[in-house]
């Protein structure tokens, strides 16, 4: 079935069809349309969800990690300030394997305050032991979203994850959605399965005890070997997705690459813009491609090593700074390169930080900068200095 | 004790073993132990409620003493007493 709808309403819809047993619940701009148009799933009898409204976003997750220890499916959303006072309860909720699924509407971290995208707020928050899935559009929001909780429940997996979406540029834009049909998306999705769940009367459990210098680093291990391992669980989930959908998604998706010498990296919305960038270059004969980036957490290094392998030239795009350092991306892609011998030489862009548009002709100066070897270490896309 | 590794501990220190803390002798941290004057007791077991480690010895409602296994020494059953027959003597002594 086809609709037009923006990226929050997506996703409210695509959780209305798993039907979670939890939603904890506190609303924030650009996340806001999420709780309040599932709150009327709610209201008006289409989910059976306990659709808890907390008084803030640290108790929404704790909501969140309460709900999954006891056994059931949860699902919220978050963004920005939102995230950042969920700050502490997200590293609880991966250390404790909660496979909780959270929207994140990416909006920039204040201050001077701002609501528009960037983002600040989920890259900050790349360590948190949490799977992290951008949508470049609209109908990747909405795939994501159902895709996320397979991946988080999954048995080899049970980590919690954040499927973003560039705040307004989707949580707001209206856009053209194929939806799946309801029987479908739950079949997909499946049931839930429990994992030593605290309302198991007969099987008493303890979930978060304390844990000291003499365990405490083999339950982080743990983590680290689940979230490295994902990567193959995604995979499986994404082609099987594909399978129902007819939709084709990637780890990290390669826009005519193939002959390319000057790729850029991008994630989110901007990867489209992008892609029309490329188009318009290869017009003119000029060999650009582009990779999308659709997970970063965990990181696919080897993936990214070997589409960037003997390319002359990498523009990494990041819509975050880490401030003292380079943006979080350039980051990791450098460390991906590590691996290659004779690596191309890479570039970072940092753009649109609080909102500000990165518009094609700008996106299509990096690749002309680059291709002049005209490009700094890194560059602040259209700020002025 | 051999420490168990990563793959043989249950995913996010989740404890399936109910009741296994009596296994974890918290009595090893103790600085200074309990010491009951029985003629002084009036076995109200105050001290029995207060003891946030179970470590009061009770037996036919009357107050038989300490399980220094668990007892961490933290004084809450000396300060509780209402009649001052628990007095905290240092350990080595
Ligand atoms: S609180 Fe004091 S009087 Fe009461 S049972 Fe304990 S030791 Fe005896
Ligand atoms: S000292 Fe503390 S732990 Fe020991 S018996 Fe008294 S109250 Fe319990």
């Amino acid at each position: 079935m086809k609709m037009a709808t923006n990226g929050d309403a997506a996703i409210a819809y695509s959780w209305k069809q798993i039907n979670p047993a939890v939603v904890p619940a506190y609303p924030i701009t650009p996340q806001t349309i999420i709780v309040e148009r599932f709150s009327d799933y709610v209201h008006d009898g289409e989910v059976d969800t306990e659709y808890v409204t907390t008084e803030s976003e640290h108790s929404a997750m704790t909501v969140a990690i309460a709900a999954s220890a006891a056994g059931v499916r949860v699902a919220t959303a978050t963004a920005s300030a939102g995230m950042a006072l969920m700050w502490e309860m997200l590293g609880v909720c991966s250390g404790m394997r909660c496979p909780v699924v959270m929207a994140v509407a990416n909006r920039t971290l204040s201050g001077p305050i701002n609501i528009h995208c960037d983002h600040s707020d989920s890259m900050g928050a790349r360590d948190t032991g949490w799977i992290q899935i951008y949508a470049e559009n609209v109908q990747e929001a909405y795939d994501n979203s159902i895709i996320a909780f397979r991946i988080a429940e999954d048995m080899r997996v049970r980590l919690p994850i954040m499927s973003c979406l560039d705040g307004f540029i989707l949580t707001h834009a209206y856009e053209d959605l194929e939806v799946l049909e309801d029987q479908q998306v739950k079949d997909f999705v499946g049931e839930h399965q429990q994992l030593n769940p605290l309302l198991d009367l007969s099987n008493p459990v303890t979930h978060g005890p304390l844990d000291l210098q003499d365990y405490f680093f083999e339950h982080k291990y743990q983590v680290i070997d689940a979230i490295n391992g994902s990567l193959s669980v995604i995979k499986e989930v994404l082609d099987e997705f594909e399978a129902l959908s007819g939709r084709k998604h990637f780890i990290a998706e390669p826009y005519m690459c193939d002959d390319a010498d000057f790729v850029a990296i991008a994630i989110g919305s901007t990867a489209g813009t992008m892609k029309a960038v490329v188009d318009e270059l290869r017009v003119d004969g000029k060999k650009v491609g582009l990779i999308k980036l659709k997970v970063f957490r965990p990181f696919p290094s080897q993936i990214i090593a070997d589409m960037v392998k003997g390319k002359q030239g990498v523009a990494v795009l990041d819509r975050a700074i880490s401030l003292g350092s380079t943006g979080p991306l350039f980051l990791e892609v450098n460390n991906a390169l590590l691996s290659i011998e004779d690596s191309p030489s890479v570039c970072n862009y940092v753009y649109g930080i609080g909102g500000r548009d990165a518009p094609p002709s700008q996106l299509k100066q990096i690749y002309l900068d680059m291709m002049d070897g005209k490009s700094l270490p890194i560059n602040y896309l259209g700020v002025r200095k | 004790m051999t420490l168990k590794s990563a793959s043989e501990l249950t995913i996010g220190a989740v404890i399936t073993d109910a009741g296994n803390s009596k296994e974890f002798l918290t009595g090893d941290w103790r600085s200074k132990r309990p010491v009951i004057d029985k003629d002084k007791c009036i076995d109200c077991l105050t001290c029995w409620i207060f003891c946030p480690d179970d470590s009061i010895i009770v037996k036919d409602e009357k107050m038989e003493g300490f399980r220094l296994s668990h007892c961490k020494g933290c004084g809450i059953c000396s300060v509780q007493c209402p009649v001052n027959a628990i007095q905290m003597v240092p350990e080595g002594n």
